[in-house]
């Protein structure tokens, strides 16, 4: 009994393979992971992928152009603000548009909100997941007052809709502009209770510090955008590069850190959420009077051409690739998926960490799986 | 450099490329023979310095297939797409360019997903969200009766 107990531990030739998912409270969805580990150890990841593909680029190609902001809202279902948005930028820019500056502002002021609930949810489950239960009470209860201001304006809580090409589907409601400033007024006091219970807690630093380290090079290699990119020192913010509706007309920092570990990506996300209140504070008290949607033509048929539009998402860069035949659907359209290009990365850093600290890089790459599958 | 420079300086480099000066970015078309040869020099030369590859999307171009690669340059913050195409639909095969962006493995197994257009040398060349039973749905002449409705 002795020697077999000796014969398995010595044993340091053997490669174990195990399945993680795809039904996996970790994976924030079904998302599956196969693992060659070695004792705890582990030495490759491959995604499995494909699990809720639904075809969405396959659907669009039968669709017309305002159907299809209804299918990006259920890609990065929290994100679903920001995904519209970059279809109707494209078709816009497409037509040659131009766009009132009241539009513009509540499409900032809607994404800014859509950003802090997207990273309060990811908040959460990142605590949750490294086991700070308290952090999921805390996270959702504070993403219900954002929910609540989407439903009073646009009707829906998660999945908005709100944006259609040339606007919005409908004016803000007249409690709006309240309810965002006793939320901001509000937030501002709860984040740093955020910060007392995870950011400082021992245990978590021991858990993130170090873990799943992606160099500058690699970031820009592999392609990984958003906060998980820039905690690398890639500076990758389109709201910076390529300011897309009211972001040229307000300040704000993009927050770059160069030690791309675990915990860095933890704090970019933290810091964005301050600078998303500091751009909501800037516009919230001067919406410009005007209409909310340019009246459009009932059918919209974009002219021949590809058109490319990127947009900065709460987790990495979205572009839409529409190319466009003249009628009313489009002909092709290529969703390039900030997740889909942050999960490639996967594998390369968490070689050599164990499954637990592998639990820890998968939740602070912030995967959505709908956005990856598509 | 803006896109008629970069457009200019392109085509300086080998005088058979036919560029376009697209509404938004300069838009080379290669053959495919040339596609990993002008990849490798648009990353490493100092002028262009593509570093990052932000997409390669699969089309259908009706009698071609084709893959259109939008790159940029996160040190000078330019654009362009380059595009190659195949008229092969029965063994459509284009080089492989997962040895100079990593990105690219994941990428091009998407296209070989959804279009069938295989890369040579490629790492792991799999299907990524469909098993081996299905067809390649985004070409246009896929047909699945049951599940897309056509009007």
């Amino acid at each position: 009994m002795e020697e077999q107990v000796k014969n398995i531990t010595t044993d340091e030739q053997q490669e174990y393979v195990i399945n993680m998912g795809p039904q996996h409270p970790s994976t924030h969805g079904v998302l599956r992971l196969v693992l060659s580990l070695k004792g705890e150890t582990v030495k490759s990841v491959q995604p499995h992928i494909g699990y809720i593909h639904r075809g969405i680029e396959k659907m669009c190609e039968s669709i017309t152009y305002p159907q299809i902001i209804h299918l990006t809202d259920r890609m990065d279902y929290l994100s679903a603000h920001i995904n519209n948005e970059a279809v109707c930028l494209n078709v816009e820019k497409a037509l040659q548009v131009e766009i009132p500056d009241r539009i513009k502002v509540i499409r900032t002021i809607m994404s800014e909100l859509t950003r802090i609930q997207s990273h309060q949810l990811w908040w959460a489950s990142f605590g949750m997941d490294l086991g700070g239960l308290t952090c999921f009470f805390y996270g959702l209860r504070d993403r219900e007052k954002i929910l609540d201001i989407f439903e009073e304006t646009c009707g829906g809580r998660m999945l908005v809709s709100y944006n259609c090409p040339g606007g919005v589907m409908y004016d803000i409601h007249p409690n709006f502009q309240q309810r965002v400033k006793d939320f901001i007024k509000y937030f501002r006091k709860i984040l740093p209770e955020y910060d007392q219970l995870l950011t400082g807690n021992v245990i978590f630093h021991e858990r993130s510090k170090g873990i799943g380290k992606l160099s500058l090079e690699d970031a820009i290699s592999y392609g990984v955008t958003g906060p998980s990119g820039r905690a690398s020192g890639f500076s990758c913010d389109v709201r910076k590069h390529e300011p897309y509706s009211a972001y040229d007309k307000v300040q704000f920092k993009e927050i770059l850190f160069t030690e791309g570990d675990t915990y860095f990506r933890y704090v970019a996300r933290i810091q964005e959420m301050w600078e998303s209140m500091n751009i909501i504070e800037q516009l919230i008290d001067n919406i410009p009077e005007g209409p909310y949607a340019v009246k459009m033509k009932p059918v919209i048929k974009l002219p021949e051409g590809e058109y490319y539009q990127r947009v900065e998402t709460a987790r990495g860069e979205l572009g839409v690739y529409i190319i466009s035949d003249g009628n009313k659907n489009p002909y092709r359209v290529k969703f390039r998926s900030p997740n889909f290009v942050n999960l490639s990365v996967l594998n390369h850093i968490s070689k050599g960490f164990k499954i637990a600290d592998l639990v820890a890089i998968g939740g602070s790459l912030d995967l959505v799986i709908p956005d990856i599958d598509r | 450099m803006d896109k008629k420079e970069l457009g200019e300086f392109i085509k300086s480099t080998d005088q058979d490329l036919e560029i376009k000066e697209g509404i938004q970015f300069v838009e080379v078309t290669v053959p495919p023979s040339k596609l990993h040869s002008l990849a490798k020099k648009l990353r490493e030369t100092e002028q262009t310095q593509f570093d990052f590859l932000v997409c390669i999307s699969g089309v259908d171009y009706g009698q071609d297939l084709g893959t259109v690669y939008h790159l940029r340059s996160t040190k000078f913050n330019h654009m362009v797409v380059l595009k190659t195409r195949t008229s092969d639909r029965e063994h459509p095969l284009l080089d492989s360019i997962s040895d100079i962006w990593n990105t690219a493995d994941f990428l091009e197994r998407e296209v070989y997903d959804l279009l069938g257009i295989k890369f040579a040398n490629h790492p792991d060349l799999r299907r990524l969200f469909l098993d081996n039973s299905w067809g390649f749905p985004l070409r246009k002449d896929y047909v699945d009766d049951i599940n897309i409705v056509t009007k």
